[in-house]
């Protein structure tokens, strides 16, 4: 039973995107990697517009204050098991808004983290290959599960 | 029975029709939207003040990472200021260089919106056509500078990276075939049956509302504005370009579509002029690291409309007082007034009309009305005119 959720879960990881103060760059980017020429659907992934129907959190920027709660609470609507990646420099640390007095530095200030993809903003394609690692990391830990 | 006039709905912040965090609060009288009411402040992130903190060159990079998606123009305002008040000349061919990138800008934000739009309007296939096509100048862009969003190619006194022949070629090429794009998404545009059912008389703004509303770039020129930056006040190389202002007065969210398609024309027109009359010699002046006291304000056409940065210097390396307005700030008024009247269906395409970019935005915090002397505490005026004097006082009395 369980080797079929698990089947099911690595072939269709839907997504929810959410910004948390970002610049844009990365949100685009993230956009950009559902075009034709990149087409990520391939995975399986599809990006999904409630938390309730979403496997991934994919989020961009250093959280502002007035994200904080909002992103938390998205977090909680969403479904066991769940996985959360941070796409850019913002999201990992807080990048160049660090030190600023309304950014908490970083998604994983706030929940908590499974993959990180650095850069300002990272290619389409560093972002697919971020998701697919993590899906390699729930392959691999579902495996030492048993 | 329970009588349902007038129901509040929040829209936003996490959303699936928005792409960005903002909050809409629309009252309905069943399906009309009686009123909206717009929520901002989540993406804001503190910028103007950590401008204060860098210096010059850090700034650069900063500035930039005010929007994603119009970059280019963010650091232009930044390095005009900086010049003006440095008083340097940059080198012609630097000049043509910043164009270049003001307009391939331009023309990847049209096509991105169009792509935004067509998805707002459930009409995913223009989404990953103009995508599609976008990825072209996107590779121009990363060609030429080494990136795709944030390209670090301004910096005081000129650019950073010259145009080699080889993508001088690339360049003209890929505009071939953009203009072969463009005259394709015209007839779609003009011919597609669902574009014309959603957008036309959908998100009326009338002229004199879009001049008093002080709405800026395609969303005015859609309503019959003539305003264009570009050639009001031409920066950059702007002066010596031949280029057209469009304008439609259907003042709907076609006319947007329109106006943005058109420019798409111009833009490509204006890039094969810079590239065939590049002029040679340097491409960067140079620049002293400290900035002396002096106040520039500079604008720009942005892809969104007119985007003003505001600097005041005060002699070390690093800013005193830095301002952005930007494009958004100024039509996000509008959207209020577009959107009274029309039914909850429309809002998506509505507010995506103006091409909304909030990460660029939000920069302004508004208080709630409270005591005298304590936090949230709204000055007015004459108030605010007499604190700065007293201020200032106590400061070293720099102003009696
Ligand atoms: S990592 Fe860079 S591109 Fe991405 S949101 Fe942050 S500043 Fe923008």
């Amino acid at each position: 039973m369980t080797g079929i959720v698990t089947w099911a879960r690595l072939k269709s990881p839907w997504i929810l995107h959410m910004n948390c103060g970002s610049c844009n760059g990365c949100d685009i980017e993230i956009l950009a990697t559902l075009i034709p020429r990149l087409d990520a659907e391939r995975f399986g992934v599809l990006l999904k517009g409630t938390p309730r129907h979403a496997d991934i959190l994919v989020c961009t920027g250093p959280v502002t204050t007035q994200m904080k709660e909002r992103l938390k609470r998205i977090y909680d609507q969403m479904p066991e098991p769940k996985f959360v990646v941070a796409v850019g420099q913002c999201g990992s640390s807080g990048g160049i808004y660090q030190g600023s007095y309304c950014v908490e530095g970083g998604i994983d200030k706030v929940i908590p983290v499974d993959a990180y993809v650095p850069g300002c903003p990272p290619r389409p394609d560093a972002i697919i290959d971020g998701l697919v690692k993590l899906l390699a990391k729930i392959k691999e830990g579902d495996k030492n599960d048993k | 029975m329970i009588w349902l006039a007038n129901v509040k709905i929040p829209i936003g912040p996490q959303h699936p029709a928005l792409k960005e965090p903002e909050n809409f609060t629309i009252t309905l009288d069943g399906e009309k939207v009686v009123d909206a009411d717009i929520r901002i402040g989540y993406t804001h992130r503190g910028i103007e003040k950590l401008i204060e903190t860098r210096n010059y060159i850090q700034n650069l990079y900063l500035i930039e990472r005010i929007c994603g998606i119009c970059s280019f123009t963010h650091t232009q305002n930044y390095v005009q200021n900086v010049e003006t008040i440095l008083n340097i000349q940059i080198p012609r061919r630097a000049e043509y260089i910043r164009t270049l990138f003001l307009e391939l800008e331009r023309l990847h934000s049209h096509l991105l919106w169009m792509g935004v739009a067509g998805h707002e309007i459930g009409f995913d296939t223009l989404f990953m056509y103009t995508w599609q096509d976008r990825e072209l100048v996107q590779d121009i862009l990363e060609f030429i500078s080494g990136n795709r969003v944030n390209y670090a190619m301004n910096t005081i006194g000129g650019v950073r990276r010259d145009i080699s022949e080889d993508q001088k070629k690339k360049i003209l090429e890929t505009m071939i075939y953009l203009e072969k794009r463009a005259a394709y998404y015209k007839e779609v545009a003009v011919n597609e049956k669902t574009i014309l059912a959603r957008c036309q008389g959908v998100g009326i703004l009338k002229p004199e509302i879009a001049l008093k509303l002080s709405a800026v770039g395609p969303t005015a020129r859609a309503s019959g504005v003539d305003v264009d930056i570009r050639r009001d006040d031409p920066h950059a190389a702007y002066a010596d370009t031949p280029f057209q202002v469009i304008t439609t007065d259907t003042c709907d969210v076609f006319g947007r579509f329109v106006v943005r398609v058109l420019e798409l024309f111009e833009s490509i027109n204006i890039i094969r002029h810079l590239m065939n009359n590049l002029p040679t010699g340097e491409i960067k002046a140079k620049a002293p690291r400290k900035v002396p006291e002096g106040e520039a304000i500079s604008h720009t056409e942005a892809p969104r409309g007119e985007d003003i940065h505001y600097l005041r210097s005060n002699g070390t390396d690093k800013p005193e007082r830095y301002k952005v307005r930007t494009p958004t700030m100024a039509n996000l008024l509008s959207i209020s007034e577009m959107l009274k009247g029309t039914y909850l269906a429309d809002v998506p395409i509505i507010v995506a009309g103006i091409d909304p970019c909030m990460g660029c935005m939000d920069r302004v915090l508004v208080l709630k009305e409270g005591k005298e002397n304590q936090p949230g505490y709204l000055l007015d005026w004459e108030h605010l005119r007499r604190y700065g004097i007293q201020w200032y006082a106590e400061k070293g009395g720099r102003i009696q």
